[in-house]
């Protein structure tokens, strides 16, 4: 993961609330056994026809949208699957936040597990970015936590301290559970397992 | 001693380490995995060159991808082949046991485990798939994950976690002849809504939810991630213990007992104090079936569909009219007599032996209609021989349905097993999200007996009719 800078973009605006993870990447796009070529199929059935043509309406689609780093969603982005295809795919298609009022469990934890900061807003700021139109530039400062909107307020959001530092830094989540290896082993000797999954056709 | 609730319990018995001011190690007592959600898992741990820590907590499957049909068939789908024979390679490589198709145990992640027995009161468990929530109905810590926390596992048998809030959902009364256990979290959704349990553990208690089954128990617990929610769980007693009893990894003899007691403590204490708390009366139940694209679009199914004129103007307004333009569903109509092309009966929220009995029950005597292809999809190899030995498969076929293999099948249409364009499912599964069944698929999620009704009228009908 490369280290989270602060970056100033245009925004798309996707004025929908929520937006589940098979809008964000179609189950039959997740047979792929790696991560690569996600953004290729973000919003797979919204943005495209049948054929594969692009449809017109899809606000991502409004020449505006093109190259926004910063994506405005609904309340509630994120929700159903757990599939972190879902971050891999906004990630690989170009995003590196979403703003919205609010956003569903796994796909907040996920995000920000590859990059993806999920931007908490009120629904006044909120309605302000909705109101700015597909195009409007923002800047997303996470070290400071504020997102300067259009009109050139800044407003803060929350995002705990350890992913944040993790983000900053570019390092994952596992190098630091590793360092618990002695913790894990002393815990491992009062909770023994039960069973062992491995002898399931043994009898 | 301060009084604790079930999640509490779960929790702090768990918690390996914790920094000041960082999220805890919550130890993973099982993880459970499926060929779409760790290949890239496996595959970090290879970059880093990395092990399973602790196979034995592990057991995995294959069902996502896999073809219903004929399985002596090779598979027809290069890519899903691929990912099949890759989960195949990774399981042996990394020396964990895979329940592949034919060795009895193949089936849906959170069908095949809880039947071995590996699903006990008081664990945490955790799976890269989001309705792990199932296994709650055990009162065990159970929840979704996403790929790079399946790795963290494999690695560590450790997650780094913030404590939820403690959501009570009573669900008071006797439920009416006819009303369901896919009813009462149908209803549930509709009434908080999809992000109604967001940042919660809900435990699901009151008299309505005692009356149930295992089965049952894991219908509801299996849709707590449909209201946001973290997980469900539900506390164990009797019912529990007469399921686990015999099953392969119970603990047997004296053992036995000392689990049982030990599984006791695992209840909420009177007294305890919960975040928010929620009733419903279940006696007021109706069947239920939803109507748009979210599943907290739901109706009783002797309801009407909702009028986006009755609400304000703005984003919720427009998110209904979208929802029903989308389902081709005329606002203010009885929901009933909607025309059906397709019902499917399966998945991880009910594709177990109770919910085949139950949609057996309608079906026995009577035709499908012609009109509506009929899917009827065990969730298991355990689930598809107990039905065969019950003859529920030639009630099935007799009445004109399909009796395929085990798998996740249509709920998420990954193996063929899709809606045309427009066309319009009653599903028992747990999404009717767009394109959810295939692109342009229209779903309307209920219980195993309003989707058994609906395939004999070829409309949406209420079970109450047939019964």
């Amino acid at each position: 993961m490369k280290p989270f800078t602060t970056f100033e973009s245009a925004i798309a605006v996707l004025p929908v609330d929520n937006i589940d993870t098979d809008q964000i990447i179609p189950a039959r796009f997740l047979k792929t056994t790696t991560k690569a070529g996600l953004g290729l199929n973000v919003f797979a059935d919204w943005r495209c026809e049948k054929d594969g043509t692009a449809k017109a309406d899809f606000p991502l689609n409004q020449p505006a949208a093109q190259g926004a780093e910063v994506l405005i969603a609904g309340d509630n982005f994120g929700c159903g699957s757990s599939r972190e295809h879902a971050p891999w795919a906004l990630t690989d298609g170009g995003f590196r936040a979403v703003v919205s009022t609010s956003f569903a469990d796994i796909f907040y934890g996920n995000s920000l597990k590859n990059g993806l900061l999920p931007i908490k807003v009120s629904a006044e700021v909120h309605q302000k970015l909705l109101a700015s139109g597909s195009g409007a530039k923002v800047k997303v400062d996470l070290e400071n936590q504020t997102l300067t909107l259009p009109d050139g307020t800044t407003t803060t959001f929350p995002v705990d301290a350890f992913p944040k530092r993790c983000m900053l830094l570019g390092v994952d989540e596992l190098g630091y559970l590793l360092q618990f290896e002695q913790e894990i082993a002393a815990y491992e000797t009062t909770h023994t397992a039960t069973y062992d999954t491995r002898t399931v056709f043994a009898k | 001693m301060t009084q604790k609730t079930l999640y509490d319990k779960i929790w702090e018995s768990h918690v390996v380490a914790q920094r000041e001011g960082e999220p805890a190690l919550l130890y993973v007592d099982l993880q459970l995995a499926h060929e779409v959600t760790s290949p890239q898992a496996f595959d970090g741990l290879r970059a880093r060159g990395l092990k399973i820590r602790r196979p034995d907590r592990h057991i995995m499957t294959i069902d996502h991808s896999i073809p219903t049909t004929d399985r002596s068939k090779p598979i027809a789908d290069p890519i899903a082949a691929k990912q099949i024979d890759q989960m195949k390679l990774n399981c042996a490589e990394f020396g964990v046991p895979l329940m592949t198709p034919g060795t009895g145990h193949n089936g849906v992640v959170h069908v095949f485990s809880p039947e071995l027995g590996l699903i006990q009161p008081g664990m945490t468990l955790v799976c890269g798939d989001s309705h792990t929530a199932t296994h709650g109905a055990f009162g065990v810590l159970a929840f979704g994950i996403g790929t790079s926390q399946v790795e963290m596992v494999m690695a560590t048998q450790c997650l780094l976690q913030h404590r939820s809030k403690n959501l009570r959902v009573n669900v008071t009364g006797t439920l009416k002849p006819g009303v369901t256990a896919k009813d009462i979290i149908l209803a549930l959704i509709a009434q908080i809504g999809v992000g109604g349990g967001t940042g919660c553990v809900i435990e699901y208690t009151g008299e309505a939810i005692r009356s149930l089954s295992m089965e049952g128990r894991m219908t509801i617990s299996n849709m707590s991630i449909e209201a946001g929610a973290r997980a469900g769980l539900i506390a164990p007693d009797q019912v529990t213990f007469d399921y686990l009893k015999g099953r392969q990894f119970a603990p047997k003899g004296s053992e036995w007992d000392a689990a049982v007691a030990k599984w006791k403590t695992f209840v909420t204490d009177e007294g305890a104090v919960f975040d928010k708390d929620v009733t419903i009366d279940g006696s007021s139940l109706e069947p239920m079936i939803t109507y748009g694209t979210n599943p907290a679009m739901g109706i009783p199914v002797t309801g009407s569909v909702p009028d986006p004129a009755s609400l304000p103007a703005g984003v919720e307004r427009d998110g209904l009219v979208k929802a029903l333009t989308y389902m081709g569903m005329e606002a203010g109509k009885p929901i009933i007599g909607h025309p059906v092309d397709v019902v499917f009966v399966g998945s991880c929220t009910n594709g177990r032996i109770e919910d085949l009995r139950a949609a057996a029950s309608i079906l026995k005597g009577r035709k499908v209609s012609p009109k509506t292809r009929t899917l009827i999809v065990p969730g298991s190899e355990v689930v598809k021989k107990e039905a065969e030995a019950e003859g529920l498969d030639k009630i099935f076929t007799e009445a004109g349905a399909e009796w395929r293999e085990p798998g996740c099948s249509m709920c998420l249409a990954m193996n063929g097993d899709m809606l045309q364009p427009g066309q319009v499912c009653v599903g028992t599964s747990n999404r009717n999200f767009e394109g959810r069944m295939g692109p342009g698929g229209r779903t309307l999620l209920a219980s195993p007996i309003t989707a058994a009704a609906s395939a004999i009228a070829g409309a949406v009908a209420d079970p109450r009719r047939f019964a």
